[in-house]
Protein backbone atom coordinates (compact mmCIF):
# COMPACT_ATOMS: atom_id res chain seq x y z
CA UNK A 1 0.00 0.00 0.00
CA UNK A 2 2.77 2.41 0.82
CA UNK A 3 5.23 2.67 -1.99
CA UNK A 4 7.77 4.68 -0.04
CA UNK A 5 7.53 2.45 2.98
CA UNK A 6 10.80 2.88 4.82
CA UNK A 7 12.14 1.74 8.09
CA UNK A 8 9.39 0.90 10.52
CA UNK A 9 10.99 0.16 13.82
CA UNK A 10 14.06 -1.36 12.29
CA UNK A 11 17.04 0.56 11.11
CA UNK A 12 18.94 -0.45 8.05
CA UNK A 13 21.08 -2.94 9.91
CA UNK A 14 17.87 -4.73 10.95
CA UNK A 15 18.40 -4.08 14.63
CA UNK A 16 15.26 -2.89 16.43
CA UNK A 17 15.08 0.57 17.93
CA UNK A 18 14.77 0.34 21.69
CA UNK A 19 12.67 2.54 23.89
CA UNK A 20 15.86 3.45 25.77
CA UNK A 21 17.30 4.99 22.61
CA UNK A 22 14.16 7.09 22.14
CA UNK A 23 14.47 8.20 25.76
CA UNK A 24 18.16 8.97 25.24
CA UNK A 25 17.22 11.22 22.32
CA UNK A 26 14.54 12.91 24.40
CA UNK A 27 16.87 13.48 27.35
CA UNK A 28 19.80 14.80 25.33
CA UNK A 29 19.99 18.50 26.29
CA UNK A 30 21.50 19.27 22.88
CA UNK A 31 18.19 18.40 21.29
CA UNK A 32 16.28 20.87 23.44
CA UNK A 33 18.06 24.13 22.72
CA UNK A 34 18.63 26.11 19.54
CA UNK A 35 16.30 27.46 16.87
CA UNK A 36 15.20 23.96 15.85
CA UNK A 37 15.29 22.61 19.40
CA UNK A 38 12.45 20.90 21.22
CA UNK A 39 11.75 23.87 23.47
CA UNK A 40 11.17 26.41 20.72
CA UNK A 41 9.20 24.00 18.53
CA UNK A 42 6.98 22.98 21.45
CA UNK A 43 6.13 26.61 22.16
CA UNK A 44 5.44 27.23 18.46
CA UNK A 45 3.27 24.09 18.32
CA UNK A 46 1.30 25.24 21.32
CA UNK A 47 1.04 28.80 20.00
CA UNK A 48 -0.48 27.66 16.69
CA UNK A 49 -3.02 25.46 18.46
CA UNK A 50 -4.08 28.15 20.92
CA UNK A 51 -4.25 30.77 18.15
CA UNK A 52 -6.42 28.57 15.93
CA UNK A 53 -8.81 27.54 18.70
CA UNK A 54 -9.06 31.10 20.08
CA UNK A 55 -9.92 32.46 16.63
CA UNK A 56 -12.49 29.70 16.21
CA UNK A 57 -14.01 30.54 19.63
CA UNK A 58 -14.22 34.24 18.73
CA UNK A 59 -16.03 33.40 15.49
CA UNK A 60 -18.14 30.40 16.43
CA UNK A 61 -19.31 31.13 19.99
CA UNK A 62 -21.24 34.31 19.08
CA UNK A 63 -22.73 32.52 16.06
CA UNK A 64 -23.67 29.50 18.18
CA UNK A 65 -25.18 31.70 20.91
CA UNK A 66 -27.25 33.59 18.36
CA UNK A 67 -28.50 30.47 16.60
CA UNK A 68 -29.17 28.64 19.86
CA UNK A 69 -30.94 31.60 21.46
CA UNK A 70 -33.12 32.58 18.51
CA UNK A 71 -33.49 29.14 16.98
CA UNK A 72 -32.82 30.72 13.59
CA UNK A 73 -30.42 28.97 11.23
CA UNK A 74 -30.24 25.64 13.09
CA UNK A 75 -30.16 23.75 9.79
CA UNK A 76 -27.13 25.83 8.90
CA UNK A 77 -25.20 24.56 11.96
CA UNK A 78 -25.59 20.92 10.99
CA UNK A 79 -25.10 21.28 7.24
CA UNK A 80 -22.32 23.84 7.34
CA UNK A 81 -20.59 22.10 10.24
CA UNK A 82 -20.51 18.75 8.48
CA UNK A 83 -19.27 20.29 5.24
CA UNK A 84 -16.43 22.06 7.10
CA UNK A 85 -15.54 18.88 8.93
CA UNK A 86 -15.17 17.00 5.65
CA UNK A 87 -12.67 19.52 4.22
CA UNK A 88 -9.20 17.93 4.31
CA UNK A 89 -6.99 20.26 6.36
CA UNK A 90 -3.80 19.21 4.61
CA UNK A 91 -5.34 20.07 1.24
CA UNK A 92 -6.57 23.42 2.48
CA UNK A 93 -3.20 24.27 4.04
CA UNK A 94 -1.19 23.39 0.95
CA UNK A 95 -3.63 25.20 -1.34
CA UNK A 96 -3.73 28.37 0.77
CA UNK A 97 0.06 28.38 1.07
CA UNK A 98 0.55 28.03 -2.69
CA UNK A 99 -2.03 30.68 -3.53
CA UNK A 100 -1.38 33.30 -0.84
CA UNK A 101 2.07 32.40 0.61
CA UNK A 102 3.03 33.28 4.16
CA UNK A 103 1.35 32.15 7.36
CA UNK A 104 -2.14 32.11 5.91
CA UNK A 105 -2.10 28.33 6.37
CA UNK A 106 -3.12 28.87 9.97
CA UNK A 107 -6.54 29.93 8.67
CA UNK A 108 -7.09 26.29 7.72
CA UNK A 109 -6.56 25.23 11.34
CA UNK A 110 -9.18 27.75 12.44
CA UNK A 111 -11.59 26.40 9.83
CA UNK A 112 -10.99 22.95 11.26
CA UNK A 113 -11.79 24.12 14.79
CA UNK A 114 -15.00 26.00 13.98
CA UNK A 115 -17.51 23.11 13.62
CA UNK A 116 -16.76 21.61 17.04
CA UNK A 117 -17.05 24.96 18.85
CA UNK A 118 -20.16 25.94 16.89
CA UNK A 119 -22.02 22.70 17.52
CA UNK A 120 -20.91 22.62 21.17
CA UNK A 121 -22.21 26.16 21.78
CA UNK A 122 -25.44 25.51 19.90
CA UNK A 123 -26.06 22.17 21.62
CA UNK A 124 -25.27 23.77 24.98
CA UNK A 125 -27.89 26.48 24.54
CA UNK A 126 -30.49 24.07 23.18
CA UNK A 127 -29.88 21.69 26.08
CA UNK A 128 -30.91 24.27 28.69
CA UNK A 129 -34.19 22.84 30.00
CA UNK A 130 -37.25 24.75 28.83
CA UNK A 131 -38.57 25.13 32.40
CA UNK A 132 -35.39 26.97 33.40
CA UNK A 133 -35.76 29.45 30.55
CA UNK A 134 -39.48 29.79 31.31
CA UNK A 135 -38.73 30.51 34.95
CA UNK A 136 -36.29 33.24 33.88
CA UNK A 137 -38.99 34.67 31.62
CA UNK A 138 -41.50 34.53 34.46
CA UNK A 139 -39.09 36.49 36.66
CA UNK A 140 -39.20 39.25 34.10
CA UNK A 141 -35.78 38.79 32.52
CA UNK A 142 -35.32 40.29 29.09
CA UNK A 143 -34.17 38.18 26.16
CA UNK A 144 -30.63 39.51 26.55
CA UNK A 145 -30.57 38.84 30.31
CA UNK A 146 -31.82 35.30 29.75
CA UNK A 147 -29.03 34.66 27.27
CA UNK A 148 -26.20 35.99 29.47
CA UNK A 149 -27.43 35.08 32.94
CA UNK A 150 -29.27 31.80 32.34
CA UNK A 151 -28.57 30.16 29.02
CA UNK A 152 -24.83 30.82 28.71
CA UNK A 153 -23.87 29.62 32.23
CA UNK A 154 -25.98 26.51 31.78
CA UNK A 155 -24.49 25.90 28.35
CA UNK A 156 -20.88 26.12 29.56
CA UNK A 157 -20.21 22.39 30.10
CA UNK A 158 -21.25 21.50 26.53
CA UNK A 159 -19.68 24.66 25.11
CA UNK A 160 -16.35 23.82 26.75
CA UNK A 161 -16.76 20.24 25.51
CA UNK A 162 -16.88 21.73 22.01
CA UNK A 163 -13.74 23.76 22.70
CA UNK A 164 -11.96 20.65 23.99
CA UNK A 165 -12.97 18.74 20.86
CA UNK A 166 -11.77 21.58 18.68
CA UNK A 167 -8.42 21.67 20.48
CA UNK A 168 -8.12 17.92 20.07
CA UNK A 169 -8.67 18.10 16.34
CA UNK A 170 -6.27 21.00 15.94
CA UNK A 171 -3.65 19.16 18.02
CA UNK A 172 -4.07 16.15 15.74
CA UNK A 173 -3.52 18.18 12.58
CA UNK A 174 -1.20 21.04 13.55
CA UNK A 175 1.64 18.99 12.07
CA UNK A 176 0.45 20.21 8.68
CA UNK A 177 1.87 23.63 9.65
CA UNK A 178 5.31 22.03 9.86
CA UNK A 179 4.83 20.57 6.38
CA UNK A 180 4.49 24.03 4.81
CA UNK A 181 7.49 25.30 6.75
CA UNK A 182 5.91 27.01 9.74
CA UNK A 183 7.63 24.81 12.31
CA UNK A 184 6.31 23.17 15.44
CA UNK A 185 6.98 19.70 16.82
CA UNK A 186 5.89 18.25 13.51
CA UNK A 187 9.02 19.68 11.97
CA UNK A 188 11.20 17.53 14.22
CA UNK A 189 9.16 14.48 13.24
CA UNK A 190 9.28 15.26 9.52
CA UNK A 191 13.03 15.96 9.67
CA UNK A 192 13.49 12.66 11.46
CA UNK A 193 11.60 10.93 8.69
CA UNK A 194 13.63 12.63 5.95
CA UNK A 195 16.96 11.61 7.45
CA UNK A 196 15.76 8.13 8.47
CA UNK A 197 16.18 8.82 12.17
CA UNK A 198 13.47 6.84 13.92
CA UNK A 199 14.52 7.91 17.42
CA UNK A 200 13.92 11.51 16.46
CA UNK A 201 10.54 10.68 14.90
CA UNK A 202 9.39 8.62 17.85
CA UNK A 203 10.69 11.20 20.32
CA UNK A 204 8.76 13.95 18.56
CA UNK A 205 5.66 11.73 18.38
CA UNK A 206 5.86 11.12 22.13
CA UNK A 207 6.14 14.86 22.76
CA UNK A 208 3.19 15.58 20.45
CA UNK A 209 1.10 12.98 22.26
CA UNK A 210 2.07 14.18 25.74
CA UNK A 211 1.36 17.78 24.81
CA UNK A 212 -2.10 16.87 23.49
CA UNK A 213 -3.01 14.97 26.65
CA UNK A 214 -1.65 17.76 28.83
CA UNK A 215 -3.56 20.50 27.01
CA UNK A 216 -6.76 18.43 27.22
CA UNK A 217 -6.26 18.09 30.98
CA UNK A 218 -5.72 21.84 31.29
CA UNK A 219 -8.93 22.50 29.35
CA UNK A 220 -10.78 20.02 31.56
CA UNK A 221 -9.54 22.04 34.55
CA UNK A 222 -10.61 25.30 32.92
CA UNK A 223 -14.05 23.82 32.28
CA UNK A 224 -14.46 23.11 35.99
CA UNK A 225 -13.21 26.57 36.88
CA UNK A 226 -15.58 28.48 34.60
CA UNK A 227 -18.64 26.32 35.17
CA UNK A 228 -20.83 27.75 37.93
CA UNK A 229 -20.98 25.41 40.91
CA UNK A 230 -24.70 24.80 40.65
CA UNK A 231 -24.48 23.85 36.98
CA UNK A 232 -21.51 21.59 37.66
CA UNK A 233 -23.33 19.76 40.44
CA UNK A 234 -26.47 19.32 38.32
CA UNK A 235 -24.43 18.03 35.40
CA UNK A 236 -22.68 15.56 37.67
CA UNK A 237 -25.86 14.21 39.25
CA UNK A 238 -27.25 14.01 35.73
CA UNK A 239 -30.70 15.34 36.49
CA UNK A 240 -31.19 17.97 33.83
CA UNK A 241 -28.38 18.09 31.29
CA UNK A 242 -28.66 14.40 30.44
CA UNK A 243 -32.16 14.91 29.08
CA UNK A 244 -31.09 16.22 25.76
CA UNK A 245 -33.19 14.52 23.17
CA UNK B 1 -7.90 26.44 -13.30
CA UNK B 2 -10.61 24.95 -15.48
CA UNK B 3 -8.18 24.19 -18.28
CA UNK B 4 -5.81 22.70 -15.73
CA UNK B 5 -8.56 20.37 -14.54
CA UNK B 6 -9.34 19.27 -18.08
CA UNK B 7 -5.65 18.65 -18.71
CA UNK B 8 -5.38 16.70 -15.45
CA UNK B 9 -8.31 14.45 -16.21
CA UNK B 10 -7.42 13.94 -19.87
CA UNK B 11 -4.35 11.98 -18.81
CA UNK B 12 -5.31 8.36 -18.31
CA UNK B 13 -2.42 7.77 -15.90
CA UNK B 14 -3.70 10.61 -13.71
CA UNK B 15 -7.14 9.04 -13.67
CA UNK B 16 -5.69 5.65 -12.79
CA UNK B 17 -3.64 7.10 -9.93
CA UNK B 18 -6.68 9.00 -8.65
CA UNK B 19 -8.81 5.86 -8.59
CA UNK B 20 -6.08 3.88 -6.89
CA UNK B 21 -5.71 6.58 -4.22
CA UNK B 22 -9.47 6.75 -3.79
CA UNK B 23 -9.53 2.98 -3.31
CA UNK B 24 -6.76 3.16 -0.72
CA UNK B 25 -8.54 5.98 1.06
CA UNK B 26 -11.79 4.02 1.22
CA UNK B 27 -9.94 0.96 2.50
CA UNK B 28 -7.87 2.83 5.09
CA UNK B 29 -10.80 4.80 6.50
CA UNK B 30 -13.74 2.41 6.25
CA UNK B 31 -12.17 -0.88 7.39
CA UNK B 32 -11.25 0.76 10.74
CA UNK B 33 -14.75 2.28 10.89
CA UNK B 34 -16.38 -1.14 10.58
CA UNK B 35 -13.87 -2.76 12.93
CA UNK B 36 -14.33 0.09 15.42
CA UNK B 37 -18.12 -0.36 15.44
CA UNK B 38 -17.72 -4.12 15.93
CA UNK B 39 -15.34 -3.54 18.86
CA UNK B 40 -17.20 -0.63 20.47
CA UNK B 41 -20.53 -2.51 20.63
CA UNK B 42 -19.38 -5.37 22.91
CA UNK B 43 -17.19 -3.00 24.92
CA UNK B 44 -20.11 -0.61 25.38
CA UNK B 45 -22.27 -3.55 26.40
CA UNK B 46 -19.62 -4.63 28.93
CA UNK B 47 -19.40 -1.10 30.33
CA UNK B 48 -23.18 -1.05 30.62
CA UNK B 49 -23.38 -4.38 32.44
CA UNK B 50 -20.32 -4.13 34.67
CA UNK B 51 -20.28 -0.80 36.46
CA UNK B 52 -16.73 -1.18 37.80
CA UNK B 53 -15.41 -1.45 34.22
CA UNK B 54 -17.05 1.76 33.15
CA UNK B 55 -14.58 4.31 34.55
CA UNK B 56 -11.40 2.54 33.31
CA UNK B 57 -12.91 1.86 29.85
CA UNK B 58 -14.16 5.42 29.34
CA UNK B 59 -10.96 6.89 30.78
CA UNK B 60 -8.82 4.72 28.51
CA UNK B 61 -10.95 5.63 25.50
CA UNK B 62 -10.56 9.29 26.36
CA UNK B 63 -6.76 9.07 26.46
CA UNK B 64 -6.59 7.10 23.18
CA UNK B 65 -8.90 9.62 21.57
CA UNK B 66 -6.80 12.54 22.81
CA UNK B 67 -3.49 11.28 21.43
CA UNK B 68 -3.03 12.62 17.88
CA UNK B 69 -3.36 9.84 15.32
CA UNK B 70 -0.13 10.82 13.58
CA UNK B 71 1.77 10.18 16.79
CA UNK B 72 0.05 6.79 17.00
CA UNK B 73 1.03 6.02 13.39
CA UNK B 74 4.65 6.65 14.31
CA UNK B 75 4.69 4.95 17.73
CA UNK B 76 2.52 1.88 17.09
CA UNK B 77 5.23 0.09 15.04
CA UNK B 78 7.45 -0.10 18.10
CA UNK B 79 4.70 -2.23 19.68
CA UNK B 80 3.42 -4.31 16.76
CA UNK B 81 6.55 -4.29 14.59
CA UNK B 82 5.18 -3.22 11.20
CA UNK B 83 6.39 -0.37 9.02
CA UNK B 84 4.77 2.86 10.08
CA UNK B 85 3.11 3.57 6.75
CA UNK B 86 2.03 -0.02 6.15
CA UNK B 87 -1.72 -0.40 5.75
CA UNK B 88 -1.88 -2.77 8.71
CA UNK B 89 -0.42 -0.15 11.01
CA UNK B 90 -2.82 2.56 9.79
CA UNK B 91 -5.83 0.25 10.04
CA UNK B 92 -4.95 -0.80 13.59
CA UNK B 93 -4.28 2.79 14.70
CA UNK B 94 -7.54 4.09 13.25
CA UNK B 95 -9.47 1.11 14.62
CA UNK B 96 -8.24 2.01 18.11
CA UNK B 97 -9.24 5.58 17.44
CA UNK B 98 -12.73 4.75 16.13
CA UNK B 99 -13.39 2.39 19.02
CA UNK B 100 -12.37 5.08 21.50
CA UNK B 101 -14.54 7.64 19.75
CA UNK B 102 -17.60 5.36 19.67
CA UNK B 103 -17.43 3.85 23.16
CA UNK B 104 -19.22 6.66 24.98
CA UNK B 105 -21.96 7.15 22.36
CA UNK B 106 -22.58 3.37 22.34
CA UNK B 107 -22.90 3.37 26.12
CA UNK B 108 -25.16 6.45 26.07
CA UNK B 109 -27.32 4.93 23.32
CA UNK B 110 -27.72 1.66 25.22
CA UNK B 111 -28.51 3.49 28.45
CA UNK B 112 -31.14 5.53 26.64
CA UNK B 113 -33.25 2.45 25.83
CA UNK B 114 -36.33 2.89 28.08
CA UNK B 115 -36.46 0.45 30.96
CA UNK B 116 -40.09 -0.50 30.33
CA UNK B 117 -39.07 -1.75 26.87
CA UNK B 118 -36.35 -4.06 28.20
CA UNK B 119 -38.68 -5.21 30.96
CA UNK B 120 -41.40 -5.99 28.42
CA UNK B 121 -38.90 -7.93 26.31
CA UNK B 122 -37.80 -9.90 29.37
CA UNK B 123 -41.42 -10.63 30.21
CA UNK B 124 -41.94 -11.93 26.67
CA UNK B 125 -39.19 -14.45 27.33
CA UNK B 126 -36.14 -12.85 25.70
CA UNK B 127 -32.89 -14.00 27.27
CA UNK B 128 -30.35 -11.22 27.94
CA UNK B 129 -28.16 -11.81 24.86
CA UNK B 130 -31.07 -12.28 22.50
CA UNK B 131 -32.76 -9.22 24.02
CA UNK B 132 -29.61 -7.18 23.45
CA UNK B 133 -29.42 -8.14 19.77
CA UNK B 134 -33.14 -8.04 18.99
CA UNK B 135 -34.40 -5.18 21.14
CA UNK B 136 -31.77 -2.92 22.68
CA UNK B 137 -29.35 -2.74 19.75
CA UNK B 138 -31.99 -1.81 17.12
CA UNK B 139 -33.42 0.86 19.42
CA UNK B 140 -29.93 2.30 19.88
CA UNK B 141 -29.38 2.62 16.11
CA UNK B 142 -30.48 6.27 15.67
CA UNK B 143 -28.15 7.56 18.39
CA UNK B 144 -25.39 5.27 17.13
CA UNK B 145 -25.73 6.48 13.56
CA UNK B 146 -24.90 10.07 14.43
CA UNK B 147 -21.75 8.93 16.26
CA UNK B 148 -20.72 6.67 13.38
CA UNK B 149 -21.22 9.57 10.95
CA UNK B 150 -18.84 11.72 12.98
CA UNK B 151 -16.35 8.85 13.15
CA UNK B 152 -16.48 8.31 9.38
CA UNK B 153 -15.71 11.95 8.61
CA UNK B 154 -12.97 11.92 11.23
CA UNK B 155 -11.36 8.77 9.77
CA UNK B 156 -11.48 10.12 6.24
CA UNK B 157 -9.73 13.33 7.30
CA UNK B 158 -7.17 11.49 9.46
CA UNK B 159 -6.15 9.31 6.51
CA UNK B 160 -5.49 12.45 4.45
CA UNK B 161 -3.37 13.96 7.21
CA UNK B 162 -1.48 10.65 7.30
CA UNK B 163 -0.11 11.50 3.85
CA UNK B 164 2.36 13.74 5.72
CA UNK B 165 4.31 10.70 6.85
CA UNK B 166 3.70 8.75 3.66
CA UNK B 167 0.38 6.99 4.29
CA UNK B 168 -1.44 6.30 0.99
CA UNK B 169 -4.80 7.66 -0.07
CA UNK B 170 -6.10 10.91 -1.54
CA UNK B 171 -3.81 12.90 0.78
CA UNK B 172 -0.97 11.93 -1.57
CA UNK B 173 -2.39 14.44 -4.06
CA UNK B 174 -1.50 17.18 -1.56
CA UNK B 175 2.00 15.97 -0.77
CA UNK B 176 2.69 15.40 -4.48
CA UNK B 177 1.03 18.64 -5.59
CA UNK B 178 2.61 20.96 -3.02
CA UNK B 179 6.30 20.62 -3.94
CA UNK B 180 5.60 20.67 -7.71
CA UNK B 181 3.76 23.18 -7.13
CA UNK B 182 0.49 22.12 -8.72
CA UNK B 183 -2.71 23.64 -7.37
CA UNK B 184 -4.83 21.55 -9.75
CA UNK B 185 -3.79 18.33 -8.05
CA UNK B 186 -4.56 19.83 -4.63
CA UNK B 187 -8.00 21.03 -5.72
CA UNK B 188 -8.74 17.59 -7.20
CA UNK B 189 -7.68 16.06 -3.86
CA UNK B 190 -9.87 18.39 -1.80
CA UNK B 191 -12.93 17.85 -3.99
CA UNK B 192 -12.42 14.08 -4.11
CA UNK B 193 -12.05 13.89 -0.31
CA UNK B 194 -15.18 15.98 0.31
CA UNK B 195 -17.15 13.90 -2.21
CA UNK B 196 -15.96 10.70 -0.56
CA UNK B 197 -17.00 11.96 2.88
CA UNK B 198 -20.37 13.02 1.48
CA UNK B 199 -20.95 9.67 -0.25
CA UNK B 200 -20.10 7.70 2.89
CA UNK B 201 -22.35 9.97 4.93
CA UNK B 202 -25.27 9.42 2.55
CA UNK B 203 -24.66 5.66 2.66
CA UNK B 204 -24.74 5.74 6.47
CA UNK B 205 -28.01 7.69 6.45
CA UNK B 206 -29.47 5.17 3.99
CA UNK B 207 -28.28 2.31 6.21
CA UNK B 208 -29.86 3.99 9.23
CA UNK B 209 -33.24 4.27 7.45
CA UNK B 210 -32.96 0.66 6.36
CA UNK B 211 -32.26 -0.47 9.93
CA UNK B 212 -35.07 1.52 11.56
CA UNK B 213 -38.18 0.87 9.43
CA UNK B 214 -40.45 1.42 12.45
CA UNK B 215 -39.56 5.12 12.65
CA UNK B 216 -41.15 5.84 9.27
CA UNK B 217 -43.96 3.33 9.82
CA UNK B 218 -44.94 5.23 12.97
CA UNK B 219 -44.87 8.55 11.13
CA UNK B 220 -46.97 7.23 8.24
CA UNK B 221 -49.62 5.97 10.65
CA UNK B 222 -49.79 9.16 12.67
CA UNK B 223 -50.07 11.23 9.52
CA UNK B 224 -53.05 9.28 8.08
Amino acid sequence: MAAADPLGTRREGGEPVLITEILAWLLDPGNWSGPDGILRQTLLHLFYCVLAVTSAVLLAVPAGLYIGHTGRGAVFVVGFGNALRALPTLGLVTLLTLVFRGRVALVALTVLAIPAVLSGTYAGIRAVPAHVVDAAKGMGMTSRQRLWKVELPNALPLLMGGVRNAMLQVMATVMVAAYVGLGGLGQILLTGQRINDYERMAGAAILIALLAVLVDLVLAGVTRLVTPRGVFLTARSGTTSRRRR
Amino acid sequence: MFEGLIRYFSSSSNREVLFEQLGQHVYLSLVPLAAGVLLALPLGRLAQRLRWLRAPLLGGANVVYTVPSLAVFVLLPSVIGTGYTSSGNVVIALTLYTTALLLRPVLDALEAVPEHVTLAATAMGYRPHRRFLAVELPLAVPALTSAVRVASVSNISLVSVGALIGVGGLGRLFTVGFPMPDTVRIVVGIVATVLLALAVDLLLVALWRLLTPWERAGKAVSRS
